[in-house]
């Protein structure tokens, strides 16, 4: 299972040919689940959990899915999917549930889920589809978790809602940064993280 | 003079190639050329060399600069005595001023300047002059008490986020003062707006009269107050509107000092007029039709109050002008210039949350700015292309 081929599939999405910050796709879930870590773990599990299974599916049904429908045949797999995790958070996990409130439903819009069904799962054996979306289910929340970190450790000095900010600092003066919180911080530090990544890694820099 | 030069000559040997601080090379060119108008020459075509150059430029600019910074020194401490109750005498005013403000320029330049220095040395180009007057610029758009790690903080934000990824000195998309100023305004909110931040020494509430309130005038006009008091509750005239004897930013307030920094950079052909009429053009519009049909204490303001107070005057002469990041057509200079005085009245008078307008005005309006010039260079094509068509055709 794990020849060098086939773990080429599940590392390549998380550095260079991360979905985020290489392909740049679901940048809208990105700022929107970041503010605090739980949640963008949750996201990033089920992001996973939906990438690899549909990728499964389709793989499965890609000789008998007539080409002109199967962005439909897609999208009701997906949806499917996506409501069992939807459900499944609303009954074990209830809080996170509501603060991802609507960004669960839309992991069906999530670009990186289409992408990965059309450009791979439609023409790859369900093995190695399967490889591919837990893949890019990891760089995706890679990605997440980095941003979430910052996020949540500067904006509210704490991580997993837990104080980490020692008190010693606030009385000192310092002060937990608002602009973290808002939605525009996040778009800056997926920006440093790809200037940090093409920094590091010379291809990735286009002419 | 001489004496300088023989020194530097001196010295040149090491930082050139091959020498012994060949890596600091940058950081030498950066202090020769500003001791020493360079001796380059233009050596192929027809080119005719401007005798003033980038560091020129920026040293007028920060020159224009200093009547505004001089009176934000006094005004600073000026507001904080007559918080406190104690006698008003000149040099007690200008020393706990100077105590208040040089930090804040001392801390702008460094940061600045220091992430300027190492991005020349990691980038191998030379010093970008650009942050001689964004350094001067920061300080006087914040208000005397912020935190100087806050202060640290907004420029290396603005330094880094808002110019060096554009590529430096001339490719930024957004005034990186403002940036710094913007940065502020949303991450630390409570350092930034309400009515304890504006005097110095307030927000630990020392020896603060009884019922000495700090809130800015454009503080009172969003709450909807019928005239402006100030701290004591007395009326504020025109004349200290006008003169700047007001809460506020730092190099804000005097309206008078601001328009001879003005005055110097259109003597020295630096600000754009275009920018600065259409500026004022723009808010005064704006201005009168929030009269005409006003409805509430907050567009009741006359429009010369609206342009007297607050960061207007600061904005459209020092922050509107920048020559990067405005429009740089001759047309788009008006159309962008309008649109930032039109909008700083707006939402200033209407978003009660954001009492200061100028300064999303001119940001909205920096981004917009390429668009203005491209829609004007289009039209001019299109005139030009029709022109050509139909005498081709006669």
């Amino acid at each position: 299972m794990f020849s060098k081929k086939n773990l080429k599939l599940l590392t390549d999405p998380i550095n260079k040919d991360n979905p985020i910050t290489v392909q740049v796709l679901g940048i809208c879930s990105a700022l929107a689940v970041t503010v605090k870590l739980e949640p963008a773990v949750v996201m990033s599990l089920s992001v996973i959990f939906v990438t690899a299974m549909s990728n499964v599916v389709i793989s499965l049904l890609r000789n008998t899915i007539p080409k002109r429908i199967r962005i439909i045949v897609q999208l009701v797999v997906v949806a499917a999917l996506v409501i069992i995790v939807d459900q499944f958070l609303k009954a074990f996990v209830f809080d996170v549930s509501k603060q991802l409130s609507v960004f669960v439903g839309l992991i069906i819009t999530n670009c990186i889920i289409m992408g990965r069904l059309e450009a791979f799962a439609l023409s790859n054996s369900p093995k190695r589809a399967f490889l591919d979306g837990i893949g890019n289910g990891l760089g995706y929340g890679a990605i997440l978790i980095i941003v979430a970190f910052f996020r949540e450790l500067f904006g509210s000095g704490t991580i997993w809602d837990i104080q980490v900010m020692p008190e010693k600092l606030y009385q000192l003066g310092y002060a937990n940064n608002g602009l973290m919180i808002l939605p525009p911080m996040a778009l800056i530090v997926v920006g440093v993280i790809i200037w940090v990544q093409r920094g590091r890694n010379r291809e990735l820099i286009e002419e | 003079m001489k004496f300088l030069r023989k020194k530097v000559d001196k010295i040149k040997p090491h930082f050139e190639e091959g020498g012994r601080f060949y890596f600091l090379h940058s950081v030498f060119d950066g202090f020769e050329t500003f001791l020493f108008v360079p001796d380059h020459v233009t050596k192929k075509g027809a080119h005719i060399r401007d005798a003033i150059d980038m560091k020129r430029t920026m040293i007028i600019v920060v020159g224009a600069l200093m009547p505004a910074l001089l009176f934000g020194i006094y005004n600073t401490g000026l507001q904080h005595f007559i918080a406190t109750g104690q006698a008003q005498e000149f040099w007690p005013i200008i020393s706990y001023g100077l105590i208040k403000v040089l930090p804040l320029i001392v801390v702008s330049y460094g940061v600045g300047l220091g992430i300027e220095f190492a991005f020349a040395q990691v980038r191998r180009h030379e010093i970008n002059e650009g942050f001689l007057v964004t350094g001067m610029l920061i300080p006087l758009i914040v208000p005397a008490d912020i935190p100087l790690w806050m202060l640290a903080l907004a420029t290396a934000f603005a330094v880094i986020i808002g110019k060096e990824v554009f590529g430096g000195t001339g490719m930024n998309i957004l005034n990186p003062a403002l940036t710094a100023r913007a940065f502020l305004f949303f991450a630390y909110p409570s350092w930034m707006s309400g009515d304890k931040i504006w005097v110095s020494g307030m927000m630990n509430g020392e020896g603060i009269v009884d019922g000495y309130s700090g809130a800015t005038l454009l503080a009172q006009s969003a709450t909807g107050a019928s005239e402006f008091v100030n701290g004591l509750g007395e009326k504020v005239s025109h004349l200290d509107m006008l003169i700047g004897t007001i809460p506020g930013s730092v190099g804000e307030t005097s309206v008078i000092a601001i328009l001879i920094g003005a005055l110097i950079l259109l003597v020295a052909g630096i600000g754009s007029w275009r920018i600065m009429f259409s500026t004022l053009a723009g808010g005064i519009v704006m201005g009168l039709l929030l009269n005409t049909f006003a409805v509430n204490a907050a567009m009741e303001v006359a429009w010369f109050e609206q342009l007297m107070i607050g960061g207007f005057a600061f904005g459209m002469v020092f922050m509107a002008t920048d020559p990067v990041t405005g429009a740089q057509t001759n047309k788009g200079k008006y159309i962008y210039g309008f649109l930032i005085g039109f909008l700083a009245i707006l939402i200033r008078v209407l978003n009660p949350a954001y009492p200061e307008g100028m300064m999303l005005a001119i940001l909205l309006m920096n981004v917009f700015a390429p668009l203005i010039d491209h829609l004007v260079v289009q039209q001019n094509i299109k005139k030009r292309l029709k022109r050509s068509v139909s005498s081709a055709k006669s």
